[in-house]
């Protein structure tokens, strides 16, 4: 029962974007397209899940005092990993995702549930908390990609719903990342609140 | 049961946990550095092919740092393909342009780009559209002016994508300037040779009637010596 909990809390409770608004840079950064928001939100979840079990497991061989840089070091071994697998195997996305895929190392939302959830829980929830809050963010950059990519270009995951001269270019760009967020958070806080 | 915030233990555990990381990237990096100089070389390959249709045989050259690719078929030239790159507005432009043996535009590949998605990223089929004045396939920019219609050029630039466009354009006559043996430099920049524009204080407009001129003083030079 707890480990369904754990799943849900980052899924809709503590989602990462709507409700922790944490991870703010890759969110309006590469959602330019749902496909986009939906990789980068995979490529977060791989390192979730990776760096909080292996947080987790050697938790307690930590001193206090070094335990954000030898975090920060797991996390980076996670995405350097991700990232010359990504350009092995998947070339196509790694050159769309570029330079936000090494900026997962910085994205506070890794080292936020290492530090806030895998440091003081055994490797089998921090690993559920991992899924939970990954597929939580992926969630949020798929759903803020596609609203963009309608409302911008006419098309959902590149298929077309409307012509692309109804469009309005400025949610393609940066501006309309923070309009739909916004309009996002509000929703969901309503949601909450109802 | 937690290990003590010593210095010994501290710099223990930061100098093993470095390793452990070290070691794993290194064995990664082994087994990906093959599929990746793959992916990177097939890429090129199927850039080269499709841009250039068919051959028999290929001759690398290498031009002022822009790389040619001639194609032959049973022995004689029918074009080549060309890598050029030129800086855009998110960062280097990479593309790939053929030409057959008289100079015209075959097709081209975008082979690395960081331009706004949605904007500048069109540029990968923008130039082969058949719509106004944006298809560059078949024009010859030998005789056609090939640079963004602001600029006085033949082409419609991409929607909201000028810079981007700019430096398309400009790879292009880079390309073609190694192409037929000119001179890369004197295109470098600035994608057109003739401004007519109102917006001719552009530093790239200098630079072009820099070398406008440049190609003059040349002209008189060869006229004297003859």
């Amino acid at each position: 029962m707890k480990s369904l909990n754990v799943i849900i809390n980052g899924l809709v409770k503590e989602n990462p974007t709507f409700v922790l608004l944490l991870g703010m840079c890759p969110t309006l950064g590469t959602t330019s397209s749902a496909i986009n928001g939906m990789s980068m939100g995979l490529a977060t979840t791989f390192v979730l899940i990776c760096s909080n079990v292996v947080i987790s497991l050697i938790k307690n061989l930590v001193p206090d005092k070094v335990r954000i840089p030898c975090y920060v070091v797991v996390i980076a071994a996670f995405v350097s990993v991700l990232q010359m697998c990504m350009e092995a195997y998947v070339p196509a996305i790694y050159e769309t995702l570029g330079l936000f895929i090494p900026l997962i190392v910085v994205n506070c939302i890794v080292l936020g549930r290492a530090e806030a959830f895998a440091a003081k829980n055994n490797a089998w929830y921090s690993a559920l908390d991992g899924v939970g809050i990954g597929l939580g963010f992926t969630f949020a950059l798929t759903l803020l990609g596609a609203i963009r990519e309608l409302l911008g270009t006419g098309k959902v995951f590149s298929m077309t719903i409307f012509a692309e001269s109804y469009g309005a270019l400025i949610f393609v760009l940066a501006p309309g990342a923070f309009i739909a967020l916004g309009y996002l958070i509000a929703i969901v806080n309503r949601l909450r609140k109802a | 049961m937690k290990l003590e915030s010593n210095f010994k233990n501290m710099v223990l555990v930061l100098t093993i946990i470095s390793l452990i990381a070290a070691g794993v990237l290194g064995s990664v990096y082994q087994v990906t550095e093959e599929p990746i100089a793959k992916a990177k070389a097939e890429k090129q390959q199927n850039a080269i092919k499709q841009v250039l249709g068919n051959f028999d045989r290929l001759e690398e050259e290498v031009l002022e740092g822009i790389t040619l690719y001639k194609g032959y078929v049973a022995d004689e030239f029918v074009g080549a393909a060309v890598e050029a790159s030129e800086n855009g507005f998110g960062g280097e432009v990479k593309i790939m342009v053929g030409f057959d043996k008289e100079g015209n535009i075959l097709d081209y590949a975008v082979l690395q780009q960081a331009e706004t998605p949605g904007l500048g990223t069109k540029m990968v089929d923008w130039f082969k559209t058949d719509k106004g004045n944006q298809n560059i396939k078949g024009k010859n920019p030998g005789e056609k002016q090939l640079s963004v219609s602001k600029d006085g050029g033949d082409i419609d630039a991409i929607t909201a994508a000028t810079i981007s466009s700019r430096a398309f354009l400009g790879a292009v006559n880079k390309a073609y300037a190694a192409f037929s043996g000119g001179d890369v430099n004197a295109v470098s920049g600035a994608p057109n040779v003739h401004h007519q524009s109102a917006e001719s204080a552009s530093c790239d407009s200098l630079q072009s009637t820099v070398a406008d001129s440049l190609s003059v003083i040349t002209d008189s030079i060869n006229v004297i010596n003859d």
